[in-house]
């Protein structure tokens, strides 16, 4: 949409045979991440999140149909073939994903793992290889790290795991850096220091960055733009002070308000949302929120709301009867 | 069958002395949890927090002699649990329940959910399958299930939150006095977690519960717990009543782990004082005071000394040389 | 406050037979061979066949005909009644053997699993040592020694298949006894006895019944062989083993007389594997499923 959109979803559809029918991934989505900002992706499990992520990347399962389009720095992904995708991933386009047990290889050392990537994007010869992934991994925060060369995954710690995958995912300078719940397997404390790593080496690389996670404390502070989904579909898009300021979407509301927080009283009562996440094999006729929001009418569970714009083109929702508006309409 | 929640009776329901688990791997010994004491009350709800590695799941499980301390002693009423043995202990058990992090992996996968909920009546001797039955149906009705739906079938048609139910319907049917909640909300959606919470918090009061509540969620620890006590690499930091805690923690650590929580506020902005480092690991831990690798205000002391729990305000524990209060 | 779950019902109706889908061609065409083969075993003798042991000297390897549905062998038999015969000995001999392995390896293997510590040393230390031995030769020493009979190579085939039982029960039982259930048992103050039966058996059964079927496939080509050899089951009666050792003497005038008992072994062995590994895929995934 601006000239420095550097990334641009439109319209992705995800399609996954399954035994049981087939079951809707993604629905329609659209996002946009511009050069240098950070985009949350906000759900809980079976939201779609991480299979957006997937489709961004082009690692779908070989049975998915995908259709749409992803603009990558002016090219579309889903059209570009096989072997320039692959130069793409990892050079201009890396991912973080949760568990870096499974992401690192386990029978490699630190060092192999950094140095091929290198190689391979960069084609930097031995020596210099290994000198940048002796910096690579002191940017990340890792002590002693020409020892760490000859470690193996299993020796590290969870959060230095982790460390050494986004050491990994940066090592090629990348423009755009998918996170998926980059830190959800780790303790709080470790946590934080991995978030702030992730916002220090972008705000140092003008790196765009897409943090997908289920926390929307992870998100509060630390993204420019926040999109919610909820079964397969965006169901609200806004920048982040809109989004926890002024929310229209009542998944949105339900959401926060279901979380404890630090600052409430012991045994207070949490507004608890009803019922469970969707079943993505059975979809619904109208809003998959509907049999769990407490503002549905007839009207909700017929029609699918479409995701329209409220005062500000930037924040988009899909409900008929957004929190706020519904308000000021005085219904 | 309502009971009114006292704040704090004269004996302690539940009291832990000096309580040790070690564990050799390989060859050598990791130390899960070195020292332990604490109360808590009839119709308490002790939170217990710590990140991963603190031993908090192993007090636990050692609280319960699921796993048998080395050493240390765990008196439940009067009786203490260390030294029984067999059909004694067994008997005990009734008294006492587990509610674990995976509710789907704590259901046998093959066996139907109404024989899964009848087996702890099966185990204490109800031999009337009718009766048995019934108090199926009852319990399940008070978690929040449909039990004609819900009896016939296997664990793996429902989901994660329906299975916590059917665990903490389990937990239930005996009518316990004392229930340790191993992180039972950690491995659920976020959209679920209130209704647990919820339905924890009513059965406590409907059932007269008393709660040891172990979790790594600091916020979702101050939901449920009266008092607060924040564990680290297998001793006790703080303790105290919950409101306080969070409010004027005592412990570095504590606060620490207070600061590092992402809050929901787009306008509290991370303070970007990263946290040092990572903890120790409990094979080799440091001397003295555990926490002084990573503390700001540790000094020659803290090395050399461990520090032991001592009041530092009303009711509020802490085991620090150079406390915040 | 706590919410009623009501969508129960539509969740658990959609549970199709799911597991219809997976089990392929191979594995009914597998199930009829061995239904097929069983049922003459069993029935043959009220099926309408000529003696297995009666010699026609003057039809000796004769090819098919009317009387003779597959001809005969070198001593004038009718192969068709050997082979259905034949099938007896092989299913008796492959069926109880490991049958006698799963009840002794099963149970070692689960109570090592369990207890764990010395008792498990002990076990899979013996079964070190069972296995250390050349099946062969001992085969050979105990039939040598207690006579050749189907009762005694039933024994002995089962006590070798012992030591690959324990190993498949011990390895579901390790993974499955640190599973909560387990020690949510364990905390409603369940016994041992309990536990074992009531919450291991029925998770460790599936594996093994799995493992049991391959099981029969192998013994049956293991006796096969010795009686092939003549070490197995003593004439006069005969298996598919020894009839192919019996027809190789007739290679070169009636090689119908090795091929046909080796078809027939081919035949069952590949059905026991292929339903066995069919068995095998299903117990794996409903174990990790949703």
């Amino acid at each position: 949409m601006t000239e420095n959109t550097l990334l641009s979803v439109e319209d992705v559809v995800v399609d996954l045979p399954t035994p049981r029918g087939n079951l809707r991934a993604v629905d329609r989505v659209n996002l946009t991440v511009g050069a240098g900002q950070t985009l949350g992706v906000v759900g809980e499990s079976g939201c779609g999140k991480t299979m957006l992520s997937r489709a961004i990347l082009q690692l779908l399962p070989k049975k998915a149909k995908l259709s749409g389009r992803v603009m990558f720095d002016g090219q579309d992904l889903l059209q570009l073939a096989p072997e320039k995708l692959r130069k793409l991933r990892g050079r201009s386009l890396a991912v973080v994903f949760q568990d870096p047990m499974t992401s690192l290889n386990p029978v490699l050392t630190i060092g192999t793992q950094l140095i091929e990537t290198l190689q391979e994007h960069l084609e930097l010869d031995d020596a210099t290889a290994r000198k940048r992934s002796v910096e690579l991994l002191a940017a990340v925060g890792i002590p002693a790290p020409e020892q760490r060369l000859a470690q193996y995954p299993h020796q590290l710690s969870g959060g230095m795991r982790q460390r050494v995958a986004i050491a990994i995912a940066l090592s090629c300078e990348p423009k755009l850096l998918i996170a998926d719940e980059p830190t959800t397997a780790l303790d709080v404390t470790i946590q934080a220091q991995i978030l702030d790593l992730l916002a220090r080496e972008q705000r140092r690389r003008h790196m765009a960055m897409i943090l997908i996670t289920h926390d929307l404390g992870v998100v509060a502070g630390r993204t420019d733009e926040v999109a919610v989904m909820y079964a397969g579909r965006v169901v609200e898009r806004a920048p982040t002070p809109a989004l926890f300021k002024k929310m229209r979407m009542p998944y949105t509301e339900a959401l926060l308000a279901a979380l404890p927080r630090l600052d409430a009283a012991p045994h207070t009562p949490l507004p608890a949302i009803s019922g469970r996440p969707p079943d993505p094999t059975r979809p619904l006729q109208g809003c998959s929120f509907s049999p769990r929001c407490r503002y549905a009418v007839a009207r909700c569970q017929v029609e699918k709301p479409p995701l329209t714009a409220a005062g500000s083109r930037e924040h988009q929702y899909a409900c008929f009867h957004p929190i706020g508006i519904h308000a000021e309409a005085g219904a | 069958m309502l009971q009114t929640v006292q704040a704090a009776s004269n004996e302690p329901l539940l009291a832990v002395d000096d309580l040790v688990v070690e564990y050799p791997v390989g060859a050598k010994i990791v130390h899960a949890v070195s020292g332990v004491s604490l109360q808590i009350a009839r119709g308490e709800t002790l939170g217990l927090v710590g990140e991963s590695g603190c031993g908090k799941s192993t007090l636990g499980r050692a609280v319960l002699q699921l796993r048998r301390p080395t050493s240390g002693r765990v008196l439940f009423d009067g009786h203490d649990l260390t030294t029984m043995q067999g059909d004694a202990l067994r008997q005990m058990r009734r008294r006492v329940q587990l509610i674990f992090q995976d509710p789907i992996a704590s259901l046998n996968p093959r066996r139907k959910i109404g024989d899964i909920v009848a087996e702890p009546l099966v185990i204490a001797g109800v031999k009337d399958p009718q009766k048995r039955e019934q108090l199926v149906h009852e319990v399940l009705s008070a978690v929040g299930l449909d039990p004609t739906l819900v009896v016939g079938r296997l664990p793996h048609e429902f989901s994660g939150g329906q299975c916590q139910r059917i665990c903490i319907a389990r937990a239930l049917i005996l009518n316990p006095e004392f229930i340790v909640c191993d992180e039972p909300v950690s491995a659920l959606d976020v959209s679920i977690r209130a209704q647990i919470l919820n339905l924890l918090e009513e059965m406590k009061g409907r059932f007269g519960l008393t709660l040891l509540f172990i979790a790594h969620d600091l916020a979702v620890v101050k939901a449920v717990s009266d008092r607060v006590a924040v564990m680290y690499l297998g001793r006790l930091c703080e303790v105290g009543p919950s409101e306080q805690l969070f409010a004027r923690p005592a412990h570095p650590y504590t606060a620490l782990l207070i600061e590092a929580i992402p809050v929901p506020d787009p306008d509290v902005r991370p303070t970007e004082t990263v946290p040092v480092g990572e903890p120790p690991s409990p094979i080799a831990p440091p001397s003295g005071c555990r926490f002084r690798t990573r503390c700001p205000r540790a000094d020659r002391r803290c090395s050399d000394e461990m520090p032991e729990l001592r009041a530092v305000a009303p009711g509020q524990l802490v085991a620090c040389h150079h406390p915040l209060i | 406050m706590a919410t009623l779950e009501l969508e129960v019902a539509e969740e658990a109706v959609t549970q199709p037979a799911r597991k219809g889908r997976r089990l392929g061609m191979l594995f009914w065409a597998g199930i009829v061979w061995l239904v097929f083969v069983c049922a003459v075993a069993v029935f043959a003798t009220v099926l309408p066949l000529p003696s297995p042991t009666d010699m026609d000297m003057l039809e000796r390897r004769a090819p098919f005909s009317a009387e003779h549905w597959l001809g005969t062998d070198g001593l004038g038999r009718d192969e068709l009644a050997r082979l259905i015969y034949g099938a007896r000995i092989s299913l008796v001999v492959g069926v109880c053997a490991p049958v006698i392995g799963v009840v002794i390896g099963g149970a070692l293997g689960m109570l090592a699993g369990y207890f764990r510590g010395r008792f498990e040393s002990l076990v899979v230390g013996s079964m070190d040592v069972l296995l250390a031995f050349p099946p062969l030769i001992l085969a050979l020493a105990v039939t040598a020694y207690l006579g050749q009979s189907i009762f005694n190579l039933t024994l002995i085939l089962g006590a070798l298949s012992v030591p690959a039982f324990m190993r498949v029960a011990r390895a579901a039982t390790l993974t499955l006894a640190r599973r909560e259930f387990v020690i949510a048992a364990q905390a409603l103050g369940a016994t041992h006895a309990r536990i074992l039966l009531r919450e291991l058996l029925p998770n460790v059964m599936l594996p093994l019944l799995a493992f049991f079927l391959l099981g029969v496939a192998v013994i049956i080509v293991v006796e096969g062989s010795l009686s092939f050899l003549g070490l197995g089951v003593p004439p006069p009666i005969s298996s598919w083993g020894s009839m192919i050792g019996e027809g190789r003497e007739s290679l070169d005038m009636a090689p119908r007389l090795a091929f046909l008992p080796a078809a027939a072994m081919f035949l069952t062995v590949l059905s026991f594997n292929l339903v066995g590994d069919t068995l095998r895929a299903l117990t794996d995934p409903r174990q990790g499923a949703l």
